[in-house]
């Protein structure tokens, strides 16, 4: 082999090469003055889900099949953060992340009306959440099993998790580029068995922490679900969603979830993520 | 070699900085100076997501950003239009949001009636399998409306609040429907609920009048709940709901830090709605021969006001995810478990009963177990041949999601006859004798499909370990759309004819139902 051919070979190889690998070193360079990704991960965390100390919010989901046919949901969603009792410090407070309660009452549609789903989520890694089911026709207080993270929350496109927030040691993240106005998270399962896929994206506003879009990757790398913000407001000062949509893009149905009456530190007591309100709501939050 | 090695280090010398200098190899080819930025944002409008309006407003304000590029000027021209709204959505819906908040607002559903009532309005037809030489063919032909009407009475009552369900049916296998009868759910009102419940203090809660009332940890199993049930209905293939039938009760709840306390007070007894021959057969192992209809049983409640009364209690408390209760009930036996020497008619003897139960997490599903000792007052020895003796029951549950939207139930329970031998000592010679113990295994399977979930398959077993004889009960529905509901199903028995499930084999069949919802 002469030397032009080797060096022609060489350049040859550099055209596959370096695209390979320079993208990390032109992102490096932003990425120095980016928080490390374990802040980045806890404080969108706590933006989207862990506003107040707790939270009300009225809830309209339009849910649209690949067919276009749309069903709709409407409830009230209380939340209260566990925080361990008769604490008062408002960094403690501020920097809460653990478990929380949710209250979730339905009003429509008719044959699902004034059922109320009650769940304990637990933060800690392996324990399942815990979560009840209230009948009124049956005045039967349900305990769920299902303990799938990931299935369809009452038939939309947006699953438990979605809404209560995944645990945030499910995964792996890694910062993969920082924009103008992004900070863009790759995160992988540590489990991959029990998600249904191989990664997700996730589009960080830099200002707010608020995760603006997520991207889920199937096996062969192929973008199939997508979450994405669409309206943010900020009731009490509190950053909040107010309208998201989660889509299936491989049958093109998707949901849309707007907050309406969002309020936050309500005080609701402890007692109201119990079986005595499953069986009698508390109207004075709900309506 | 060594030349190669120098060449390829030469190379990465000038490129490395190189990229890192213009900082977009990864989207393509480097490109002048002055392109660079628009190439970036070109892509970054195709990978990144625009921020949503409420976010991108402030991004207006941002000093540090304007100097965006013209390829995101495009946007940054949009945002104008937009921006008008959030800034507007921003202000507004707080001010409101509060002001809603306070005075407490109304539901908002369009598709409501005018005076807010809810309801349904159902058609339901069921066959038999089976011939049945005492039952037609026919097991269901009905239509029904159920109007509910709720409201809060906070005026006049602390968190009051005041619910009217009502049935209204119209029965084409029921030969008589001017007889309204509330108290059995007979003729073609059924008054299902109507109550007002309201908190006087913090940690009180009562519910008065006619109510829905049911606890315990058993799924179709009630060992602790003596609260009336209407087996005709689910037999028949109704609606769930209607296997619970309502009380005319006060029920009192005291919450405290260590346990709860629920009290219920039925002033006058409310039987089951049994198997009493009427709408379903049964085989009468006594006479040896299917009675229904022709030959139905004659039974005599007790029915005087605060004499024959009912208590039930509950104390109930939560260790962690862990439901504890402890019961007791003084009362009837809710079916018919006496006779009359004289009149030969069927009675509801005393009945007092204790029981526990505990319900929670057990590996990656939910367990539970819960036993009732049932004690038959007026036949204390059991030699008493015309009162059901005292029982033990137990129950055993394991429920668990095995794969998405799949789950699987199973519960063992036992049904054990004490003083079994003063029992058989009693009886007159010749006549049929009761096991000592039945115990039942049941399996339950629902399986959740398609997009919404809007089709359920489930399939509920009762199967007999001692007799063999079998119940099963397999269902689905499918949610069309969010008002229209269709449903088939049946109720299949079969097996030995002197078991609890078989003595009802003919009354096998198969139904058909459509709901719709407002």
């Amino acid at each position: 082999m002469n030397q032009k051919t080797a060096v022609i070979m060489i350049l040859a190889a550099f055209l596959f090469w370096v695209p390979a690998w320079c993208p990390p070193v032109a992102a490096q360079q932003e990425k120095t003055d980016a928080p490390p990704v374990e802040t980045i991960v806890e404080r969108s965390n706590r933006v989207a889900y862990y506003q107040g100390k707790d939270g009300r919010a009225d809830v309209n989901m339009n849910i649209v099949d690949g067919q276009g046919r749309t069903r709709n949901r409407q409830f009230t969603i209380l939340r209260r953060d566990n925080l361990p009792e008769g604490r008062t410090d408002q960094e403690e407070i501020e920097n809460f992340s653990g478990d929380q309660r949710f209250y979730v009452y339905f009003k429509a549609p008719p044959d699902v009306e004034d059922t109320v789903f009650m769940v304990w989520k637990h933060v800690e890694l392996g324990q399942d959440d815990d979560r009840w089911l209230y009948l009124p026709d049956l005045d039967l207080v349900k305990r769920i099993a299902s303990s799938d993270e990931r299935s369809s929350f009452v038939g939309s496109h947006f699953f438990y998790e979605d809404v209560s927030g995944r645990n945030t040691n499910e995964d792996k993240h890694e910062l993969e580029e920082v924009t103008d106005q992004y900070f863009v998270l790759d995160s992988a399962p540590k489990n991959p068995d029990v998600v249904e896929f191989s990664h997700y994206k996730t589009w960080i506003h830099r200002e707010t922490f608020l995760p603006i879009q997520t991207d889920y990757h199937d096996r062969r790398n192929e973008v199939y679900r997508r979450y994405k913000v669409l309206n943010v407001s900020r009731p009490q000062g509190f950053l909040t969603v107010t309208k998201s949509k989660m889509s299936d893009l491989r049958t093109g149905g998707h949901t849309t979830i707007e907050y309406s009456d969002v309020e936050y530190n309500v005080g609701l007591p402890k007692d109201i993520f119990t079986e005595r309100y499953l069986r009698k709501p508390p109207m004075q939050y709900i309506e | 070699m060594k030349s190669l090695l120098f060449y390829k280090y030469l190379v990465m010398a000038v490129i490395i900085p190189a990229a890192a200098w213009t900082g977009s190899f990864s989207q393509g080819p480097s490109l002048p100076e002055g392109l660079r930025i628009e190439t970036r944002q070109k892509t970054g409008k195709k990978e990144v997501p625009e921020l949503p309006p409420g976010l991108g407003e402030q991004k207006k304000k941002q000093p540090e950003h304007p100097s965006l590029p013209s390829g995101l000027g495009s946007q940054e021209q949009k945002e104008p239009e937009k921006p008008a709204l959030p800034s507007g959505l921003d202000e507004k819906p707080q001010a409101k949001e509060q002001k809603q908040t306070k005075t407490g607002t109304k539901k908002q559903k369009a598709w409501r009636l005018p005076i807010e009532l809810d309801g349904f309005w159902e058609v339901r037809a069921g066959t038999r399998i089976d011939d049945d030489p005492v039952h037609d063919d026919i097991s269901l032909a009905e239509t029904r409306l159920q109007l509910s009407y709720d409201r809060m009475i906070t005026e006049y009552l602390p968190r009051g609040q005041l619910q009217i369900t009502s049935d209204f049916i119209y029965d084409a296998v029921e030969n008589d429907h001017d007889d309204v009868d509330l108290e059995e759910g007979e003729g073609f009102i059924d008054l299902r609920e109507f109550w007002i419940s309201f908190t006087p203090v913090d940690f009180l809660d009562i519910k008065v009048g006619r109510q829905i009332l049911t606890w315990g940890t058993g799924n179709l199993i009630f060992l602790n709940d003596l609260f009336p049930k209407d087996y005709q209905s689910f037999f028949l293939g109704r609606d769930l709901e209607y296997l619970k039938a309502p009380s005319d009760a006060v029920k009192t709840s005291f919450y405290g830090d260590i346990v709860n306390i629920d009290l219920v007070y039925t002033p006058r007894f409310d039987a089951d709605r049994f198997v009493d021959g009427t709408r379903l057969s049964f085989f009468d192992p006594s006479s040896g021969r299917l009675r229904g209809e022709d030959m139905p049983v004659k039974a005599s409640r007790p029915d005087d006001w605060f004499e024959d009364d009912e208590l039930a209690v509950r104390i109930y408390r939560n260790i962690n995810a862990y439901e504890l209760a402890a019961y007791a009930y003084k009362g009837f036996w809710k079916g018919p478990s006496g006779t009359d020497p004289v009149t030969g008619q069927r009675t509801f003897p005393k009945l007092w009963a204790y029981g526990a139960s505990v319900r929670g997490p057990v590996g990656p599903g939910i367990g539970n177990a819960e036993f009732s000792w049932y004690n038959s007052e007026e036949d204390e020895d059991g030699d008493d041949p015309l009162v059901k003796n005292s029982e033990f029951r137990l129950l055993i549950g394991y429920e668990q999601e095995i794969v998405t939207d799949f789950t699987f139930g199973v519960q063992y329970y036992l049904e054990y006859m004490l003083d079994h031998e003063e029992y058989e000592n009693s009886l007159p010679p010749g006549f049929y004798s009761r096991d000592e113990s039945r115990n039942w295994v049941t399996l339950d399977l629902t399986h959740e499909l398609m997009p919404q979930n809007q089709l359920l398959l489930s399939l509920f077993t009762f199967y007999s370990l001692s007799r063999q004889d079998v119940y099963c009960q397999p269902k689905i529905t499918y949610h069309y759309t969010d008002n229209w509901r269709f449903q088939v199903g049946g109720n299949i028995f079969f097996g030995d004819r002197e078991a609890f499930f078989g003595q009802f084999e003919e009354n096998s069949n198969i139904y058909a139902a459509v709901r719709y919802s407002f």
